[in-house]
């Protein structure tokens, strides 16, 4: 009894240590002024985490897109409503499908790489000799992935919604025959810009900023060996992905109740 | 000011339950080479961030230049550090950055230099390292060797007063630990800095240092100049200078005793 209690006595210190530790991390290199003689390197990173996840969020957002028109087709038709499609799919893709399945896919292409490379150069010491040089690792190479992360989120988001909209009138208005005017006018009317939109969005800016602290502390904290980098991408991945469904749920709860 | 560059005062320092250093007093003066050896797993590296100031003694003090490295706040230390330049084992050149860039980091950060004396003081470093041809490459491109030399470079490009070197002979072939050992001695001599070399290859270590500590299980067994050492009669500096397996420091990890453990089939094995 007692040495299962201070078993889990030490599970929670370590967990609050974690959580130090990556709060840590977060605020030195968040809320300490930005030096605007790194700018290069957030272009970089803004090139690296976000442009370079275009393409992958593109193709999803276009296929999920698509499902859903037919999926949405298929059981709207019943009821003769399938004029309602065009609402439908944009209001499920702009408020859940969107934020989520494009912080899902962020989180296992770029995620997985920040810690890898972090990992990395703390493997070979890169991170170390950077502290000798007098530079603060922090603020030269987590900052910028930081930022980056926070700010590529939400465009990649809309992108994805955008681009599932455009693959769901694809397949429903050209392919399906749901009338064009029904499909965008019911989306036109029904889809609120400050309270359907604004959650989208609000919500990627969240899951951008978890998504790539976990990434960032994940790589910071990890063992300096291939066990320890190999661990430390997997960890990001997981708790990345889980910590973005499980918020999903609350944001929405708490967003239904506004 | 002091003669001595660096002092360590009874410093203890601990990782998790192991201790690593006990008590450990040590005095480097200005311009020397100095050796730090013992049998790999002793803390050398350890003591080099301690002097560097990444990690902080559990007690004890740390003196560079007459300041107390521990007691220094963030900038202070980022202050002293630029008078120190370490050389990392693995070299530790930022691969995202080609040979050029990687030497002119430390001025581009510490200085505000305009771009053509940069590019000057670059190529000076680079041909004091017999490498102003690879500039232009990628630190991938390199092999061990080369890579210790750009590091080697960049190590030295602010001048610094001390540099560091970690295991600078490790992984080496022969031509190219020739090469880094003529190195270290004569950047020591010609920018007349303050050399501590970590190492266990004794016999590269003693052709250039001035002065000689050998650590083995966290304190200080020895010190002197090399030939002071090669006459020291302590059996642990005879076991380490000579190269023998087996002494005081021992050849095998503590185990149970042998023969029970085989008769037994107890402790760890394809049994378990």
């Amino acid at each position: 009894m007692l040495a299962r209690l201070r078993q889990f006595g030490r599970a929670g210190l370590e967990i609050l240590s974690t959580l130090g530790r990556a709060g840590l991390i977060w605020w030195q290199a968040i809320f300490r002024r930005p030096q605007f003689r790194h700018w290069p390197l957030y272009v970089r990173q803004l090139y690296q985490l976000g442009v370079l996840s275009v393409l992958i969020v593109v193709l999803s957002g276009f296929s999920i897109g698509a499902v859903l028109a037919l999926q949405g087709y298929n059981q709207l038709v019943r009821y003769g409503s399938e004029s309602a499609l065009g609402l439908g799919v944009a209001l499920v893709l702009v408020q859940e499908i969107g934020p989520v399945v494009a912080a899902l896919l962020f989180t296992g292409r770029a995620g997985s790489a920040v810690t890898a490379e972090i990992g990395l150069m703390k493997a070979t010491e890169q991170l170390s000799s950077m502290e000798m040089i007098g530079v603060d690792p922090l603020q030269r190479i987590v900052a910028p992935r930081l930022w980056a992360g926070f700010i590529s989120m939400p465009i990649l988001a809309a992108m994805f919604s955008v681009v599932g909209i455009w693959g769901a009138s694809l397949v429903g208005v050209d392919w399906l025959g749901v009338y064009e005017g029904a499909f965008w006018s019911t989306m036109q009317e029904g889809v609120d810009l400050r309270t359907d939109v604004l959650k989208g969005v609000v919500k990627s800016v969240i899951f951008g900023l978890v998504v790539t602290w976990i990434a960032v502390y994940q790589g910071y904290d990890a063992l300096p060996t291939s066990e320890g980098i190999s661990a430390a991408t997997t960890r990001t991945v997981v708790y990345g992905s889980v910590s973005v469904l499980v918020l999903d749920f609350f944001l929405t709860l708490v967003m239904f109740q506004l | 000011m002091s003669e001595y560059q660096i002092q360590l005062e009874g410093v203890s320092f601990s990782r998790g339950r192991r201790r690593i250093f006990d008590d450990v007093s040590m005095a480097i003066p200005h311009g020397k080479v100095v050796a730090i050896m013992g049998p790999s797993g002793t803390g050398k590296t350890t003591l080099l961030r301690l002097i560097g100031g990444q990690l902080s003694p559990d007690r004890g003090r740390v003196i560079v230049d007459g300041r107390d490295i521990p007691l220094l706040g963030r900038r202070a230390l980022f202050d002293v550090r630029k008078n120190m330049g370490m050389l990392f084992q693995s070299g530790a050149l930022f691969t995202d950055l080609s040979v050029f860039e990687n030497v002119a980091f430390p001025l581009r950060i510490h200085t505000n230099l305009p771009e053509d004396m940069i590019r000057d003081l670059v190529l000076i470093k680079l041909q004091s390292v017999g490498l102003r041809g690879a500039a232009n490459l990628t630190p991938s491109e390199l092999s061990g060797g080369m890579a210790r030399r750009v590091a080697l470079a960049r190590a030295i490009a602010l001048d610094p007063e001390i540099i560091m070197y970690d295991e600078p002979f490790a992984g080496l072939d022969p031509i190219a630990m020739g090469v880094v050992v003529e190195l270290i001695r004569t950047l020591n001599d010609v920018y007349n800095m303050t050399s501590i070399v970590v190492s266990h290859d004794i016999v590269e270590a003693s052709s250039i240092a001035d002065l000689i500590y050998v650590i083995s299980d966290g304190r200080i067994i020895g010190s002197g100049s090399p030939d002071d050492l090669t006459k020291d009669d302590s059996p642990r500096i005879r076991q380490f200078m000579g190269g023998l397996p087996d002494g005081p420091v021992p050849f095998h990890y503590p185990a149970p005793d042998y023969e029970t453990q085989l008769l037994n089939n107890a402790g760890p094995g394809p049994g378990d």
